[in-house]
């Protein structure tokens, strides 16, 4: 049997999620053997070049790009999981629900401590090639069907770790409350 | 220190207990409650600014800055739509010139929905300035509005009158009684003080024991067993008892209350009194929702009546010790008000928040003392309980629901109004009797209650079958069930959550955004799976009833209208989460000035 094919991508996330997983240390060694990567921030492929087993998606939906990349997911990926806190409910960056779209752009663009002075023009990104913003950070389930959640900012490197091995060989997946507890 | 501030402290003895009445006053004096007299209360009252300002923030009827001389509350129940809210609504906006939640440019006008205000039998209705005006009509809106702005008083609006006490000096309203049947025990001949004349012959306990037998069962909803419940509270360890009786009345679509208050308050009182003996509790609380200000100058003076002819105050009806007298609490616009533990927080002066039990109101109540919290029309029924005897009494209704109870229909029907039936009663019957035909549902007791269809109108109204605090909503087949009703009672628990308990704060939101998705047509078949599911939880993971039955418009439409559902679903696909990109990129387009490209 061939090896199951992993995907992953950062969408509104900080990479941190990404950096658990690199924490699983020499686990990684395992990992190569058990799985192949297909698109993926870890061996730098752009773009899908075959079907996928599993995709693990870190951040949620804050602007129009991160809706295209999450929809080609879901395209080419049998399983998908949402893994950390902003991918789950949308995290920090959802701090700026219920602050509407125009006060949030002001603020980085004209009114922040940081540009205050520095944008005479007072001019707001609206080049073609830039992401549209959306209305709101979205958590990737409200946007696709999403199979498995992995909580946690990040979730820990034994939850990923843990999580990916037994979809992997079809184990029962073991949850100590140390790798699902927060504090 | 600013004295009208002081003075209303004062009136109330710096008793922090009282906040409520204190910021009541304030806000009917000065139309809104400023941080000057926040300050001034919580120096006074010795308690923290924040103790001030969570009270006042709690209730809908408190501001914290001015909002308009003429104050007008548009109820936005559902029956309040269903006889044409939205026409009145926008008259209103279109003469006054702002929109609802707002004060004109002049701050002469200020605009407001509110929930359910008691008068589902005459609406689309409002409260302008503490007064109420009924049966409103994009026309009847012009005129109101020309005379706010010619500075009229709001009681020199109308010169017609409603029926019976309505049209009493001390009352002068508009509002009908709309009483449609006569029972044999509440609008039936009453003789004041008959019955305190007999109780007082009688020893406490054989009070509680008539109570007992006559099997009568609290009249609030949840039907907990009076004369029980009584005496819990006397064995109850304390230093002091209370009775409370509960008039708050938030449940959309009742008005029983209101009618009993105009029509029978000696009644009521005489009732309080009898439970006080019963109870040896020397304080009566009657806690009155904000709506019916306009019964207060009424209810003052009968109690003062009452007092001067012995059936109050100190040895009543002779007898010696027999001491007893009641004060009214207002509440100032809050549903949860009505759930005991919330009602006894509010009238000590506190957010209405729902206290976790054990301890029982019966245990530690009001003051953490026994407190008996019943329901207006149960302390009604226990006056000729006594009077005629628990016999005559079982005689009434069925065999767990004895004696008679008095429903408040509304919505689709030709003769709303308040219905004294005994137990028992078909629905088929009861809809019959009020004139309701081409019917898609009843909503029985309210939002908090169950909505049924024609395969249950042979069901009886009891506590064996359909227990109910009596609120009936005709809908009838030319409403659309989902959006009109369903949705609507979904808003009304989210406005009203206390915030306390996660699922009630949060899931009522995602369970009607979910139904919302679905309305969008949107929804699989998985939506409707997961409603069940969460629906169910809302049950076991809330601390109160309010919590407990948020999810019941959609859980018993689901139960019984499982079709209007099922048409909206799209079954071929599995999922759809309805995310719209064009919709969610349009604001951000907008703001930097490009076209979306999608
Ligand atoms: C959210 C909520 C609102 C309630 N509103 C009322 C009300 O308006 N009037 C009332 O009598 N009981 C209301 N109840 C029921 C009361 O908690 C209590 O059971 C009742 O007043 C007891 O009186 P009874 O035994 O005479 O019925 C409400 C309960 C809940 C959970
Ligand atoms: S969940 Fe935490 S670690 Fe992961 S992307 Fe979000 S902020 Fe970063
Ligand atoms: S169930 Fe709702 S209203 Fe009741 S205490 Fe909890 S949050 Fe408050």
């Amino acid at each position: 049997m061939s090896k199951p094919i992993v995907a992953t991508t950062s969408l509104a996330g900080c990479f941190g999620c990404h950096m658990s997983l690199l924490d699983i240390d020499e686990r990684i060694l395992k990992l190569i053997e058990l799985v192949e990567f297909n698109k993926s921030p870890i061996d730098d492929i752009k773009k899908f070049t075959k079907q996928c087993d599993i995709g693990l998606i870190e951040g949620g939906c804050c602007n129009s790009e991160n809706v295209h990349v999450l929809k080609d997911f879901r395209k080419h990926c049998k399983i998908l999981i949402s893994f950390g806190e902003c991918a789950l409910m949308g995290g920090l960056p959802a701090l700026r629900n219920g602050i509407p779209i125009k006060e949030c752009l002001d603020e980085a663009y004209l009114n922040g401590p940081t540009v205050v002075n520095s944008n005479p023009d007072k001019i707001l990104p609206n080049d073609d090639e830039i992401p549209m913003m959306l209305d709101k950070v979205y958590p990737c389930h409200e946007i696709v069907k999403i199979d498995y959640y992995l909580p946690g900012c990040p979730p820990r490197a034994d939850l990923i770790w843990e999580a990916l091995v037994a979809l992997i060989t079809g184990n029962e997946l073991k949850l100590p409350y140390e790798v699902v507890k927060f504090d | 220190m600013s004295t009208y501030v002081k003075n209303i402290i004062d009136k109330y003895n710096n008793d922090e207990t009282r906040l409520m009445d204190i910021l009541i006053d304030i806000q009917s004096e000065i139309g809104y409650i400023p941080n000057e007299a926040v300050e001034q209360i919580s120096q006074s009252l010795n308690i923290s600014i924040v103790d001030v300002e969570q009270t006042l923030t709690f209730y809908h009827f408190f501001s914290q800055k001015p909002i308009g001389d003429y104050v007008v509350y548009l109820n936005n129940s559902v029956v309040a739509n269903m006889m044409g809210r939205s026409e009145v609504a926008k008259t209103f906006e279109e003469e006054v010139g702002c929109g609802f939640n707002n004060v004109s440019d002049d701050g002469k006008i200020g605009l407001y929905s509110t929930a359910c205000i008691g008068m589902s039998d005459q609406e689309p209705a409002a409260i302008i300035n503490g007064c109420v005006f009924t049966k409103l009509s994009p026309a009847r809106v012009k005129d109101i509005v020309a005379d706010m702005r010619a500075g009229k008083n709001v009681k020199e609006m109308f010169n017609e009158y409603g029926d019976g006490q309505n049209n009493s000096e001390l009352i002068k309203s508009m509002v009908f009684n709309n009483i449609r049947k006569r029972g044999e025990v509440l609008f039936s001949d009453y003789e004041n003080g008959a019955a305190l004349k007999k109780v007082v012959t009688m020893t406490q306990d054989e009070v509680i024991e008539e109570v007992k037998t006559s099997y009568i069962r609290g009249r609030g909803g949840a039907g907990f067993p009076t004369g029980l419940k009584w005496d819990f509270c006397r064995k109850s360890e304390g230093e002091i008892r209370y009775l409370i009786c509960n008039a708050d009345e938030g449940e959309p679509g009742t008005f029983k209350e209101r009618v009993i208050l105009t029509e029978l308050p000696k009644m009521l009182f005489e009732g309080m009194a009898i439970a006080g003996y019963a109870l040896d509790a020397k304080n009566g609380v009657l806690y009155l929702r904000s709506e019916y200000t306009y019964l207060k100058d009424y209810l003052e003076n009968i109690i003062q009546e009452l007092r001067e002819t012995n059936q109050l105050g100190e040895n009543i009806a002779g007898k010696q010790g027999f001491d007893f007298d009641i004060r009214i609490q207002f509440g100032a616009g809050a549903y949860v008000c009505g759930e005991e533990s919330a009602l006894i927080e509010s009238a000590e002066g506190k957010r209405g928040e729902p206290r976790n039990r054990p301890p029982f109101p019966v245990q530690k109540g009001y003051m953490q003392q026994p407190t008996v919290v019943n329901n207006a029309e149960t302390l009604c029924s226990v006056v000729k309980i006594l009077l005629k005897g628990a016999d005559w009494y079982t005689m009434m209704g069925t065999r767990e629901s004895s004696g008679t109870k008095l429903i408040s229909v509304s919505g689709d029907c030709r003769y709303p109004g308040v219905y004294e039936i005994e137990w028992g009663l078909r629905i088929r019957d009861m809809l019959e009797m009020v004139g309701a035909e081409d019917i898609q549902a009843v909503q029985v007791g309210g939002p908090s209650g169950t909505c049924i269809g024609e395969r249950s109108f042979k069901r009886t109204i009891c506590y064996e079958d359909f227990p109910t605090g009596g609120s009936m909503m005709i809908i009838d087949n030319k409403r659309n069930l989902l959006k009109d009703v369903v949705k609507h009672f979904m808003d009304f628990f989210i406005e009203e959550s206390c915030g306390s308990c996660v699922p009630c704060r949060a899931l009522t939101v995602i369970l009607k955004n979910k139904l919302q998705k679905i309305l969008d047509g949107n929804g699989v078949m998985n939506d409707l799976t997961e409603l069940k599911k969460w629906c169910n939880m809302m049950k076991q993971a809330n601390r109160c009833g309010l919590g407990q039955t948020a999810a019941n418009p959609i859980l018993t439409t689901l139960e019984n209208f499982p079709e209007e559902y099922e048409k909206l679903i799209n079954k071929d696909i599995d999922f759809n989460s309805g995310f719209d990109l064009s919709a969610a990129v349009g604001e951000s387009c907008e703001a930097v000035g490009r076209t979306p490209n999608l």
